[in-house]
């Protein structure tokens, strides 16, 4: 008889779970804690040298004295980029993942420990540079942005689907460069995008030299109003309370 | 219209699967930690010997390899109750339903226009799965069977 070496009998158990539940969970769970504060979560996300740093820099210097910003920066090594932040006086906690290509739920879970919520307006966690494996992980964030820089193919949301079809806002970075790049094209680049069954916005920055963002800073504050409501209505009030 | 067929990987609890890439570098990895320790729960909370197979749905949307997950899979396994299980990953079709004429087609991960309407707000039906499906245990030979 074969398989003596394993006595016993099989069964069968159907599970029908997500393989990232136990991360989901987590999401959850910070998700409540940043509405419970009040702050608004942006996940920023693009491939590498896209400029999310350096867009970050030109929002802080445009928005500080109005509103309380903090950041999260996740890198595969090093604390530059949380640097540069705090040299224009926000408060910013490094991540270093070391071999993971993606923030997940648990390492923005322990970076909050760190981090004093109390007051802060706008949150921003910068992902990993990586255009396929952040798009899988819940953080807890409110709203996903999703750079794509003029230096890139303006075919990137056809081979990026995943990431791209789960952002709320596009932002073609580094647009001061159209005019000496012509291969990107900016329609090809959202019609890529509106392939991707979803009505998403798609705005131009330029965050080097001459700044300008006002898009983005118009979609931000927008973004503010429209989320505050909804933190501050008797039902969040209650979960509040009952944490 | 070519669409991804559904399709079966299989790695068998004897499948030599070696890494095409430096596994470390992909997510695959953690997905793969993740159900592992699903799995683990699962058969500790049954009192389970070992694990036999692990059946799992993977969409084209939902942003994993299958065959890098495969071979997270190859190496992840090792020294735990599931180190001797086979891996089915049952792969999924992408479906997408029309908000605009209620059409349901299926399509390319890229390409999720109503392809009757043209319409470009969609929902995805079917094709964004990652989910634990059913693991199958082999249970000691003192208890009593369970359907």
């Amino acid at each position: 008889m074969r398989g003596d070496n394993i006595a016993g009998h099989s069964v069968v158990i159907d599970v029908l779970q997500d393989l990232l539940a136990a991360n989901n969970q987590v999401a959850v769970h910070n998700r409540e804690h940043f509405d419970e504060h009040g702050v608004l979560v942006i996940n920023l996300m693009s491939s590498p040298g896209a400029g999310k740093t350096a867009l970050l820099e030109a929002t802080i210097v445009a928005l500080r004295d109005r509103y309380r910003i903090a950041v999260i920066e996740g890198d595969l090594e090093t604390d530059n980029d949380a640097a540069r932040i705090r040299a224009h006086g926000v408060p910013a906690i490094q991540i270093t993942t070391g071999t993971a290509c993606h923030l997940d739920a648990h390492l923005v879970h322990r970076a909050l420990h760190d981090l004093s919520l109390t007051g802060l307006d706008l949150l921003f966690i910068e992902n990993v540079g990586n255009l396929v494996c952040p798009a899988s992980f819940d953080l807890g964030q409110h709203r996903n942005v999703t750079l794509l820089s003029v230096t890139e193919g303006d075919d990137k949301p056809a081979k990026y689907p995943v990431i791209f079809r789960a952002s709320d806002l596009v932002v073609l970075s580094k647009a001061d460069l159209l005019d000496v790049l012509e291969d990107f094209d900016p329609a090809r680049a959202a019609a890529a995008l509106r392939a991707l069954g979803r009505d998403t916005p798609m705005i131009h920055t330029a965050a080097r030299r001459m700044p300008a963002i006002g898009p983005w800073l118009d979609w931000l504050e927008q973004e503010m109003a429209a989320w505050r409501p909804v933190a501050r209505s008797p039902r969040s009030m209650m979960a509040s309370v009952g944490a | 219209m070519r669409t991804h067929r559904p399709h079966r990987l299989y790695v068998g609890a004897h499948t030599r699967t070696r890494p095409r890439l430096t596994i470390h570098s992909v997510h695959e990895l953690s997905v793969c930690q993740a159900l592992l320790a699903q799995v683990a729960e699962i058969a500790a909370g049954r009192g389970a010997i070992v694990v036999e197979r692990i059946t799992i749905e993977l969409g084209p949307l939902c942003g994993v390899e299958p065959a890098l997950l495969a071979s997270a899979f190859a190496i992840v396994r090792a020294g735990g109750c599931a180190a001797e299980a086979a891996l089915v990953i049952e792969s999924t079709t992408v479906t997408i339903g029309c908000m605009a004429c209620g059409a349901q087609s299926q399509t390319e991960p890229n390409r999720l226009i109503c392809a009757v309407c043209g319409g470009f707000r969609t929902r995805v039906v079917a094709g964004d799965e990652m989910r634990l499906r059913r693991v199958e245990l082999r249970m000691p030979e003192s208890r009593s069977p369970v359907a």
